[in-house]
């Protein structure tokens, strides 16, 4: 069996052997894994895949497997969020997004390494150790989905969920040479999976091509009752895979190849932008003045929300609990106990930004510049139909190298959260190398129109071949 | 007469009442009816925080908030939303309330009470809807408690929070406002104040029209008048010895009926309030006019409709009123073919004061069940005890035809509420042999007590008016109490002084 199989290809080898077969393979890559991108391997896969083999199944994902993020909520298995907090909490409910995948008949493998609380951009806050990039082993596989992306990459799971609040299925996708998607926010439910910033976050599929991002979107994407924040876009996702960008405009924001970017890296985005243009689009440079605010606008924002969300982890009902003389006393314990630095620094950033004194200062002032932004996009987006920019503007860095260094590690994700903040869709698909490491090409477009953003993405695609690379090191 | 406030009392409340008749919580599918239920069954992943759940407002909640904002002739906000209110403690296990902050959905409200010197309006600042936090139970008394444990059936329940202006003078006032607006409430149907920790009370008081101070956890009618009175005091005396009052937020001891400091301004907590992301801000102006329509009569109105309809005095009305299934019961009795006044007068003088007498409230969970008041003891809240309209009808009728004395009429109402066999008001007559005695009964029984008591009839005619009372008595004695007490008296006079 081919370790990197599209998500046809898993479907054609369950129909060739078994179901049961195909999850056996991938949990005998995933036992041989020198990437540390499982966090838990689930002891039900087979099982599952031999019930969907007796019983049979007529869903869209029939027996196919599929790695989870681990703060995707699924029955019975731990959901740590990269936590100490959490190591041994187990949710009694599935997220919505499981619930589908269930129905579609995926089989899941086991829950992904990230980010602690996804608060990183290169899993090494994650209370189980980093992940290893499979580019090189030596270098982070980005953040905070960064398991997610790194199984794909290494051929351990066909494809896998992960979650995006500022970057965080884009970056890794990019540092390990696979597509990753960040939804229109709204898109896809959030329910069930555990919060860092509500406002901003989206659950998104990787994988190694752009057509398996479609299939995994019509099957998760919708409304769901359960989160207010969706919305019935109706979109078809396997619709919009089309050959051809004849006549479509492509904006070019100059502030997305700003200071500190790699040279390699802005080559190989304008490499990609020409080869649209060779394929029938046109393109032009489009301003977003605001974008360069939007950093500090996405950190005060994302640091607020998570100082709230994550009050909840007290130690009283589950998860980690320190032993206190007194509540008080138990609760602070638990926090210090459970909480890595990264989450500590963001969740007393957090509550500094929303205090009396200070909230106006800081957390009205990011809301404001939010509202610039998504202008900013609105604006450049009324003109063109997508915007191509670098999705990282460096390749994969050292596993060690910057974590001492928040700031320059928040730097990283210049390019990814101003997405966020406007809530509209984001794909970054693999566009060339640097020195042997992936480089990302971040394709943005309309709320909602995801069809334009894979369109474009899928035309690209199918004229390199960039996606058809594998890590050296892992193969 | 105008009311001087000598002490310069100034008086706002902050009232939260549960919307107990919605049936399921505020944000999640979860039955709200969890009074007799075991610890932790009315529970689910979004009531208990879990990670990764949210919330999705129930829209009942927003139509009931729209309801009390309308009955308190509040501004319904055009647009409102929700905040995160920041706090850690046990019982809330998001470590946030959701909860309203600047978009509250009711703005501007008032409610006319009977104040010291007749009609006063106490101005409603705000309303707004947020959830219920779960409730500890200590293990032991408060002060050695072994432990704490907690019960989120609570959870999730959702709340009105309302906020008054200052603007009331006395204790007195601030009852009667709790008072009233119950009684609104429970018109509206949203509201059984009768359910433990339906409705808990904050007061903000100031004596010399000085600093104010917030006595926090009042959780009677009762308990307002007694805090504030000794809260009163203590700030009088405090002043009087020379001392400034400051602000702060006192405990109310409800044993001891004394309030006790619990923080200082310098230490208010900050709740880093902000917009909650989860919820979407919602246009409401659309769901008013259809609102509007279900809203029932109040009880300013249906009063002075009482009044005019059944020509009844502003006393009984006022009465009849304060109650929704009191109202209500009324209505149907008198929709029978009685004397509506003698009906008001035996519901609300006689029914009423039995109930009192034997700590019974009038059940408020049972609107829509026509043809029956119900009424419990609140320390029995499960023996629920019924008197049917049909019932009252003929009682009404039986002593308005002259057939019982008013004192077998009482005996029957006693009769019904003592007992658990229902017995219709004949039944229980007959069996007590309470048929007004026959005329000539009594008019034997008179001839005989003159006869015997000649000391007695000599005092009477010799002026002693006590002496008319003993006679009168020894004819009751003679029928048994059959007679008419007052009819027996007349009879004697006639007979005596001819």
């Amino acid at each position: 069996m081919a370790k990197w199989m599209s998500v046809a290809q898993v479907k054609e080898k369950i129909k060739e052997s078994s179901a049961e077969e195909v999850t056996a393979q991938y949990l005998e890559t995933i036992g041989k894994s020198k990437v540390n991108g499982y966090i838990t391997v689930s002891e039900k896969a087979l099982e599952q895949a031999k019930k969907i083999d007796n019983e049979g199944h007529n869903g869209p994902l029939a027996g196919v497997p599929i790695a989870i993020k681990d703060n995707i909520s699924v029955v019975g298995l731990p959901n740590s969020c990269g936590s100490k907090i959490l190591e041994d909490y187990i949710p009694p409910f599935n997220a919505h997004v499981i619930e589908k995948l269930t129905a579609a008949g995926a089989v899941i493998l086991g829950k992904t390494n990230m980010d602690e609380f996804a608060m990183g951009s290169s899993t090494e806050t994650s209370y189980f150790g980093p992940t290893a990039n499979p580019w090189d082993l030596e270098r982070v596989p980005g953040g905070s989905s960064g398991g997610s992306a790194a199984v794909v990459a290494a051929g351990e799971a066909p494809f896998a969920l992960g979650s995006d609040t500022g970057g965080s299925v884009r970056c890794p996708a990019a540092f390990c040479g696979v597509v990753g998607l960040k939804p229109t926010y709204g898109a896809v439910s959030r329910y069930g999976v555990v919060a860092y910033a509500n406002s901003l976050e989206q659950v998104g599929p990787l994988a190694n091509n752009v057509t398996d991002i479609a299939v995994l979107m019509d099957v998760i994407a919708g409304y769901d009752r359960k989160d207010s924040t969706s919305i019935d876009s109706k979109t078809e996702y396997q619709k919009a895979l089309i050959e051809d960008v004849k006549g479509i405009k492509i904006g070019v924001p100059k502030e997305f190849f700003g200071e500190g970017i790699h040279p390699d890296v802005e080559k190989a985005v304008w490499n990609a932008i020409h080869k649209c243009e060779d394929l029938g689009a046109s393109w032009e440079e489009v301003s977003m003045p605001h974008i360069k605010y939007a950093l500090a606008s996405y950190y005060i924002i994302a640091m607020s929300e998570a100082s709230s969300n994550l009050a909840r982890f007290d130690g009283t009902r589950y998860g980690y609990r320190a032993s206190g003389e007194n509540w008080h006393a138990m609760v602070s314990k638990t926090r210090a106990e459970g909480f890595g630095t990264e989450v500590k620094r963001r969740i007393l950033l957090g509550t500094y930004a929303l205090s009396a004194g200070y909230h106006d200062k800081y957390y009205l002032k990011a809301l404001k510049v939010r509202t610039l932004v998504k202008q900013d996009f609105d604006r450049a987006l009324s003109k063109v139909d997508v915007l191509m920019a670098p999705t990282m503007p460096n390749p994969a860095f050292k596993i060690g190298e910057k974590i001492e260094d928040p700031l320059t590690l928040y730097l990283s994700d210049v390019n990814t959260c101003p997405i966020n903040l406007a809530g509209v869709p984001s794909l970054s698909v693999p566009c060339g190398f640097t020195d042997g490491l992936p480089i990302g090409l971040q394709i943005m477009g309309k709320p909602f129109d995801e069809p334009a953003v894979l369109r474009a993405a899928y035309t690209f695609e199918q004229n390199t071949d960039y996606h058809t690379k594998r890590p050296p090191e892992v193969a | 007469m105008v009311y001087e406030n000598p002490d310069g009392v100034r008086i706002g409340l902050e009232i939260h009442i549960q919307l107990n008749k919605l049936k399921t919580k505020m944000f999640c599918g979860c039955s709200t009816d969890y009074h007799n239920a075991a610890p932790n069954t009315h529970t689910c992943p979004i009531c208990l925080g879990l990670p990764g759940t949210l919330p999705v407002l129930n829209k009942k909640v927003v139509e009931a908030a729209i309801k009390v904002g309308l009955a308190l002739e509040g501004e319904i906000a055009e647009e409102t939303q929700f905040h995160r209110k920041n706090y850690f403690y046990p019982d809330l296990p998001k470590g946030y309330q959701i909860t309203q902050y600047d978009f509250p959905i009711v703005g501007n409200g008032k409610i006319v009470i009977e104040g010291e010197d007749g009609e006063h309006v106490v101005g409603i600042t705000r309303a707004h809807m947020e959830e219920d936090p779960g409730k500890l139970v200590h293990i032991g008394s408060i002060e050695n408690s072994k432990g704490v444990l907690i019960d989120y059936n609570r959870s999730g329940v959702p709340l009105i929070e309302t906020v008054t202006e200052p603007d009331m003078r006395s204790p007195k006032e601030a009852r009667r406002f709790l008072d009233k607006f119950r009684n609104i409430l429970e018109y509206l149907d949203v509201f059984d104040g009768n359910l433990e920790g339906a409705m808990r009370v904050d007061a903000n008081v100031s004596v010399h029209w000085g600093t104010r101070v917030e006595v926090k956890n009042i959780s009677s009618h009762k308990g307002v008048e007694r805090a504030l009175l000794y809260e009163i005091m203590r700030q009088k005396n405090v002043i009087r010895r020379g001392g400034k009052i400051s602000q702060e937020t006192r405990h109310y001891d409800e044993g001891r009926g004394v309030t006790l400091s619990m923080r200082t301004k310098e230490e208010a907590e900050d709740y880093r309030y902000f917009r909650e992301p989860d919820l979407m801000p919602m246009r409401i102006t659309d769901w008013i006019p259809a609102i509007k329509e279900t809203l029932p009569e109040l009880p300013d109105a249906k009063r002075a409709r009482f009044i005019e309809q059944y020509g009844i005095t502003d006393m009984h009305a006022k009465s009849l009123t304060s109650k929704i299934m009191l109202a209500d019961f009324y209505e149907d009795v008198c929709a029978a073919d009685v004397d509506t006044k003698i009906a008001a007068t035996w519901i609300a003088d006689v029914l009423l004061g039995e109930l009192n007498y034997r700590d019974l409230v009038i059940a408020g969970g049972l609107r829509g069940y026509v043809g029956f008041i119900g009424f419990y003891n609140q320390k029995n809240p499960d023996r629920l005890i019924s008197i049917h309209v049909r019932n009252i009808v003929e009682l009404v009728n039986l002593f308005a035809e002259g057939k019982i004395s008013d004192r077998a009429a009482v005996e029957v109402i006693r009769t019904m509420l003592d007992t658990k066999e229902k017995k219709t008001p004949s039944q229980i007559i007959e069996e007590k042999s309470l048929f007004k005695a026959e005329d000539d009964l009594v008019t034997k029984a008179i001839a005989e007590t003159i006869a015997e008591n000649e000391a007695a009839v000599q005092d009477y005619l010799g002026g002693t008016e006590k002496s008319l009372n003993f006679l009168v008595g020894q004819v009751m004695k003679k029928t048994k109490g059959t007679a008419d007490a007052k009819t027996a008296r007349e009879l004697i006079i006639k007979e005596l002084k001819g």
